[in-house]
């Protein structure tokens, strides 16, 4: 077997750098979809037609159009159209941000639907205006239903973040190909790559149920 | 105090009121009594907006609160609603229940509210369980904090929905008790119930709805002794 780790030493502090470069954008691109996943998924429950369709269209496209393809568009089409040349960094964002979010919107609808009816009468019996009651009562008890599969999400995004190599972001991955094509070997720099992909994944997953725990605690006081 | 005229709601294809009118005093105790998927529900989900209804006016006090015109906001703030699963939030203790929306909606400071909410607690017997979750109360227990949540917001007119169907036997006498403590204080309530008793010992007035129809209503010695309508009777004769 030809295998030689050896020789990517000295390649090893430049391809660590990518990890920061890919939680960078992840962890944005994360919390722009949560946001405006939210966001969404209160358009496709109110009684605003204008909204409902909205939410409904901006969903239906991103989730039924590959990533690369968004991802392609916003870095290539962009400056066709608008002249503005966008930075790899900010393409990633976009792209990672609006897709999740049609995702996440879909996840956190069905998580507020769960939510027992009675809920919201009691809420506004009380005369509890929308905005508090559902940041208060409904979304916290949504969003402890839906966390794992929340978290599930989170998971494919950080994974799914390596297509940006592809338009010549730095990360992780991009790395482990240009160390790869530096020293002729591709195995080793992918198979550390791979490493480091599993372990950042095993962690969110770990904080995950971490939060999952804290959660459950209101459940079983007792 | 409450004037509802030519009532109707119609669910598609189906009307579950129909043309029903009345009005309520002030300080007055209405049972509203019939058979299941007779309409008394919606009725009272109709007193304060959770069900709009199809046609006709509802008028309390000076305000017609079936006007689309009118805030319902402000209208709720002054009725509270105590259901028949409760309905606490289950995230929230105890405490938190009952001064959160004391909070929020009428801008009552914190240690206000807290105070407000601890004689609320202790009118209720349930002092000792401020900091308790809702899933760690009885399900008599849970009623009895849903009256205090709601009576936290000083409404003029309580409404109960079925507050004892989803009790134990044994924890239906505790929560009726709160509720004659309300009606000893002079509060104009409107009660769904199956409690035949409490209608009896209580209530000022009886009213009968079936089929979406007010078919009878009167004091509740004549009501129960005498009915006039063979509807009534039958009822009466079924249940009694």
């Amino acid at each position: 077997m030809n295998l030689d780790f050896s020789q990517i030493v000295p390649f090893i502090p430049f391809l660590l750098k990518g990890i920061g470069a890919t939680l960078q954008f992840v962890s944005i691109s994360i919390l722009l979809g949560f946001i405006l996943g939210t966001l969404l998924a209160l358009c496709k429950i109110t009684n605003i037609r204008l909204l409902k369709i909205f939410a409904n269209v901006y969903t239906s496209i991103f989730r039924g159009t590959p990533l690369i393809l968004q991802l392609w568009i916003i870095y290539f089409a962009v400056p066709q159209l608008t002249g503005y040349d966008i930075p790899e960094y900010l393409t990633a964002i976009l792209a990672f941000g609006l897709n999740s979010a049609a995702y996440v919107s879909e996840i956190i609808r069905a998580g507020i639907m769960a939510v027992d009816r009675g809920q919201m009468e009691a809420a506004m019996a009380l005369g509890i205006p929308y905005r508090p009651m559902m940041l208060n009562i409904i979304l916290p008890q949504a969003i402890k239903n839906i966390l794992p599969a929340l978290v599930n999400e989170f998971i494919t995004l950080t994974k799914e973040s390596a297509i940006v190599s592809t338009i010549g972001y730095l990360d992780l991955m991009r790395r482990a190909q240009i160390i790869g094509a530096q020293i002729y070997r591709n195995f080793e720099a992918l198979f550390l790559a791979g490493v480091i992909y599993w372990v950042m994944v095993y962690i969110l997953t770990k904080i995950g149920e971490l939060v999952e725990r804290r959660l459950r605690q209101s459940d079983t006081h007792s | 105090m409450i004037h509802i005229h030519d009532l109707t709601k119609v669910f598609g294809k189906n009307t579950v009121l129909n043309k029903v009118t009345t009005s309520i005093d002030k300080g007055e105790v209405v049972t509203i009594i019939g058979p299941s998927g007779s309409g008394k529900s919606t009725l009272l989900r109709c007193i304060n907006l959770l069900e709009k209804p199809t046609s006709g006016t509802i008028r309390i006090g000076n305000v017609t609160i079936t006007d689309p015109k009118t805030n319902i906001m402000e209208v709720r703030k002054n009725i509270g609603m105590v259901f028949q699963q409760f309905n606490l939030f289950p995230h929230m203790t105890v405490l938190e229940n009952i001064t959160y929306a004391p909070q929020k909606v009428k801008h009552i400071q914190r240690a206000e509210a807290e105070q407000k909410a601890r004689e609320l607690l202790n009118k209720v017997g349930l002092l000792d369980k401020e900091k308790a979750y809702p899933n760690q109360l009885s399900g008599g227990q849970k009623q009895r904090v849903a009256i205090a949540r709601a009576l936290a917001m000083e409404p003029e007119i309580m409404l109960f929905d079925e507050p004892t169907s989803a009790l134990d036997p044994e924890m239906v006498k505790e929560v009726l008790d709160v509720m004659k403590d309300l009606v000893e204080l002079g509060m104009t309530m409107v009660v769904v119930t199956h409690e035949m008793n409490f209608a009896k010992e209580v209530a000022d007035r009886v009213i009968f709805l079936d089929n979406g129809v007010l078919i009878e209503e009167g004091n509740p010695q004549d009501f129960f002794n005498q009915p006039k309508t063979e509807r009534a009777k039958l009822f009466l004769s079924k249940i009694l």
